[in-house]
């Protein structure tokens, strides 16, 4: 490989430097109203309690994602495909929402008290660090479990059937299979989770319990709404990407590829292991659906009264946030793929298109939104473009998720079929059309699935754009909720989980099939 | 006929653009613009006296609305911003972007209030809110309150004004013993909200006794659900007051709509529509009285920094307030 001459590829390198511009201009436009800037002990105070209630949600659901997803990869039952499918839902939910669907369940007058206190025993309180735990969990579990269950069906199962031929037992199947694909698809999950619980601050404020739960993200909050310090906002925009920089830095350093070399494409059902591990499997695949649709359950009960409460405006709100979806997330992926490829082909400059495709993942919105403002208001009003500017936002924050989830598949991709390619002379469309797309379907339909769901949930950059009339439906549920109009909220917010949800499964079944 | 339609199709894409009527733009928060805030009737009833358009532009809530403010700065394309409130204009004053408002101002205001910037076009105590039938004896006041075992729910002041006031009505009721009324209600708390929506909407779903709202709060529920089952706490060291204003940017290129605007703001047609859309006490009573509900809570005693000693007081209180809850 080394003597071949590297694939020099403009597009991917123009397509970076843009993805670079958008995420660093406004950061730099924001920071040049700066003054001077220290970090004060509560700031620190806020970087230790970020980083290890990050640390621990990515390690708790990623821990607790490896059983689930083993066992949903290796058992076959009645509506499996439709209990994975319905247990990537938590993920997609607004945050605040989630919230609700589990105090149902674990708040002070929720479910479970009622039971403990039933029962004569103590009622417990989820208010606390174990509480942002148990909704960063929730949230991102099933997040967890698909990408590892997506590295599960990343092996070509004739290597299991080579495996069950050899008269390998669990553990050697876990020795030579499970465990390599595993260290190739840990690090990235995690890191990813890790992420999306550095910048959370609603959450984490709402059940932290107080102000000891208090997240970088929440001191750039208040630098840009209360105290109008654009220089220290910027600062502590800087420090959380560097902490995902340095996070990042650790988990690719850790991260393996994987080499099982090409299997034929085809789909075959691989028996797990009798005995306890069956039990074992059934307890995973349940305990886990219990904790994922319970809480989901309550939200759509709450939902369900207020929906013949939900005035008009949320309609077109709708209309407006699922178009924006749809554009955003066909852009991602697009400049997800073109990324992933080139880097998985080591094209010129692939440590710059690397770069670029995770570098959005830190960058806090509040900070990018308020650059674009700066940026864009001079030169337009910033009504006039709130959609398009809502569009290109959710693809740059959606873009590392997808291009993550990508990645490997597209290194499989160029490892196993590359040099066949290139003997074949296929290049261009052809090569995306015949080896590319066929192969990476799976993946393709499950991010555009999960940039489409960030992208409908997304209330970031709309809030300092939109005006009066163009919000999309997140905007109009917090304007319900802000208007004591709780239940007309959550019947709109039950229809931007349905039509999140749909969204996402129409992807994710779209890319499923095209790969079958 | 064709001739005259081409020229009546002409005459109406040349007009616009010489008889254009003028655009008065009002910055202010989200909940006031959508379709159940005072938004959309303010408009009509401005509109049909001014040969104007009247656009509102929405811009977050109340805290966010600074900001953007400062954001726009001298270039901004609004007027008038509408829904500061005290605890913020302060900071708003010294970004010398408002000009006099010159009008006489509120009357029904519980305290005497004059700032030549700011026009205070509605108002409220804030208070916190329970349900009579879970709570048939509140607390009196913010010690009977710490040495209870009630939950309550309250909004961060780093994020939201509702949250701000609390901080500043503790410290102008017990001024040096704040710190210490704090730390007696750190064991009350249940959690800090980022916003009023959260905080209220966690009350709702019986997460707590009692939340940081508004003594107006309980009439919501009263005329729009038709529940009597609310009520707001009385505290007898005073309740302290939301006062919201609006202001008229000193860069307006409509400085004589943006004046009518100024001057609508304590007139009927703008303050009939609040009590039951923004749900706040009206700065001037309309004609019609107030409705029901609005009477039932009404504090003995208010409480109001000015403007400077609010900014003056934030950061210590802050900083008191963290230390007390942090733990």
């Amino acid at each position: 490989m080394a003597s071949r001459a590297r694939p020099l590829n403009l597009g991917p390198l123009v397509l970076a430097a843009v993805l670079l511009a958008l995420v660093a201009g406004p950061l730099v436009t924001v920071a040049a109203r700066a003054g001077q800037f220290v970090m004060v002990p509560q700031d620190w105070a806020a970087v230790r309690f970020t980083l290890m209630q990050a640390s621990l949600s990515a390690l708790i659901s990623v821990g607790l994602a490896v059983p689930v997803a083993r066992a949903l990869a290796r058992r076959r039952f009645a509506g499996r495909q439709a209990l994975i499918t319905l247990m990537g839902a938590p993920f997609l939910l607004p945050a605040m929402v989630a919230v609700l669907g589990l105090l149902a369940v674990f708040g002070r007058s929720g479910v479970m008290n009622d039971l403990l206190a039933e029962m004569g025993l103590p009622t417990v309180s989820i208010y606390g660090l174990h509480g942002v735990l148990l909704a960063h969990v929730f949230l991102n579990l099933p997040l967890a479990v698909r990408i590892i269950l997506q590295g599960w069906q990343s092996i070509p199962a004739e290597r299991f059937r080579l495996a069950a031929s050899l008269g390998f037992g669990p553990s050697e199947v876990a020795r030579h299979l499970e465990r390599p694909m595993l260290w190739a698809v840990l690090p990235g999950a995690g890191l990813v989770i890790f992420v999306i619980c550095l910048t959370s601050f609603a959450v984490v404020l709402t059940l932290g319990g107080g102000p000891a739960a208090t997240t970088v993200e929440l001191a750039i909050y208040q630098a840009v709404r209360f105290d109008f310090d654009l220089g220290r906002a910027a600062m502590l925009a800087l420090v959380q990407l560097g902490l995902c920089a340095v996070a990042a830095g650790l988990v690719f350093g850790l991260a393996r590829q994987v080499g099982f070399g090409a299997g034929l494409d085809r789909s075959l059902v691989i028996a797990g292991p009798g005995g306890w591990r069956r039990w074992a499997d059934g307890a995973a695949i349940t305990a886990a659906a219990l904790f994922l649709l319970v809480p989901l359950g309550a939200v759509v009960l709450r939902g369900v009264p207020g929906l013949a409460e939900v005035p008009d405006v949320v309609f077109t709100a709708a209309l407006r946030s699922v178009l924006v979806a749809i554009v955003s997330a066909a852009m991602t992926v697009s400049v997800a793929l073109v990324l992933a490829d080139a880097v998985a082909r080591r094209a010129r400059g692939f440590g710059f298109l690397e770069a670029a495709a995770v570098l959005p993942l830190a960058t806090s919105g509040l900070v990018l939104g308020t650059g674009l403002f700066l940026i864009v208001q001079p030169v337009v009003s910033p009504l006039s473009v709130a959609l398009p500017v809502t569009v290109l936002v959710n693809t740059a924050l959606a873009l590392p998720y997808v291009y993550r989830l990508v990645l490997p598949d597209a290194q499989t991709v160029v490892g196993d079929y590359g040099r066949l390619s290139d003997s074949l002379g296929l290049q261009g469309w052809p090569r995306w059309r015949w080896v590319v797309l066929p192969r990476l379907a799976r993946p393709v339909g499950f991010g555009a699935g999960v940039a489409a769901a960030l992208s409908i949930g997304d209330l970031g950059v709309i809030t300092l754009f939109a005006g009066g009339d163009q919000g999309t439906l997140p905007l109009v549920v917090q304007q319900l909720t802000g208007a004591y109009r709780m239940q007309a909220a959550a019947g709109a917010a039950l229809l931007l989980v349905g039509l999140s949800f749909g969204l996402f499964w129409l992807c994710d079944w779209g890319g499923r099939r095209a790969s079958a | 006929m064709k001739t005259t339609l081409l020229a009546a199709g002409l005459a109406t894409i040349a007009f616009p653009a010489l008889a254009e009527t003028p655009v008065l733009t009002v910055l202010t928060y989200d909940s006031f613009v959508s379709e159940w805030g005072p938004g959309p009737k303010v408009e009509a009833a401005f509109e049909a006296t001014c040969a104007c358009d009247l656009q509102f532009v929405g811009a977050g809530d109340g805290a966010a609305l600074l900001a953007r403010v400062q954001l726009e700065g001298a270039g901004s394309d609004a007027d008038v911003v509408l829904g500061l409130d005290t605890s913020l204009t302060a900071a708003a004053a010294a970004t010398g972007l408002f000009a006099p408002h010159g009008q006489a101002g509120a009357t029904a205001l519980p305290v005497a209030f004059d700032d030549p910037l700011f026009l205070p076009f509605d108002w409220g105590w804030f208070a916190f809110v329970y349900d009579k039938a879970k709570l048939p004896e509140p607390p009196k006041n913010f010690e009977a309150l710490g040495a209870s075992d009630l939950k309550i729910v309250i909004q961060d002041p780093r994020s939201s004004t509702p949250g701000l006031g609390l901080l500043l009505w503790v410290k102008a009721a017990y001024g040096d013993r704040a710190a210490e009324i704090w730390a007696g209600l750190a064991d009350n708390i249940v959690t800090v909200t980022p916003g009023w929506s959260e905080a209220y909407g966690l009350f709702l779903e019986g997460e707590a006794d009692m939340v940081l709202s508004y003594t107006t709060s309980p009439a919501y529920h009263l005329i729009a659900e038709g529940d009597a089952g609310k009520a707001a706490a009385l505290f007898d060291e005073g309740h302290y007051l939301q006062v919201e204003v609006a202001g008229k940017l000193a860069a307006t290129d409509q400085g004589a709509l943006a004046d009518q605007f100024m001057a609508f703001l304590t007139s009927e047609g703008f303050q009939s529509v609040i009590p039951e859309t923004n749900w706040m006490y009206p700065a001037v009573t309309p004609a019609a009285g107030l409705p029901d509900g609005f009477d039932a809570f009404r504090p003995a005693k208010s409480l109001l920094m000015s403007p400077d000693a609010a900014m003056a007081a934030r950061d210590a209180a802050l900083a008191e307030w963290q230390a007390a809850l942090a733990r």
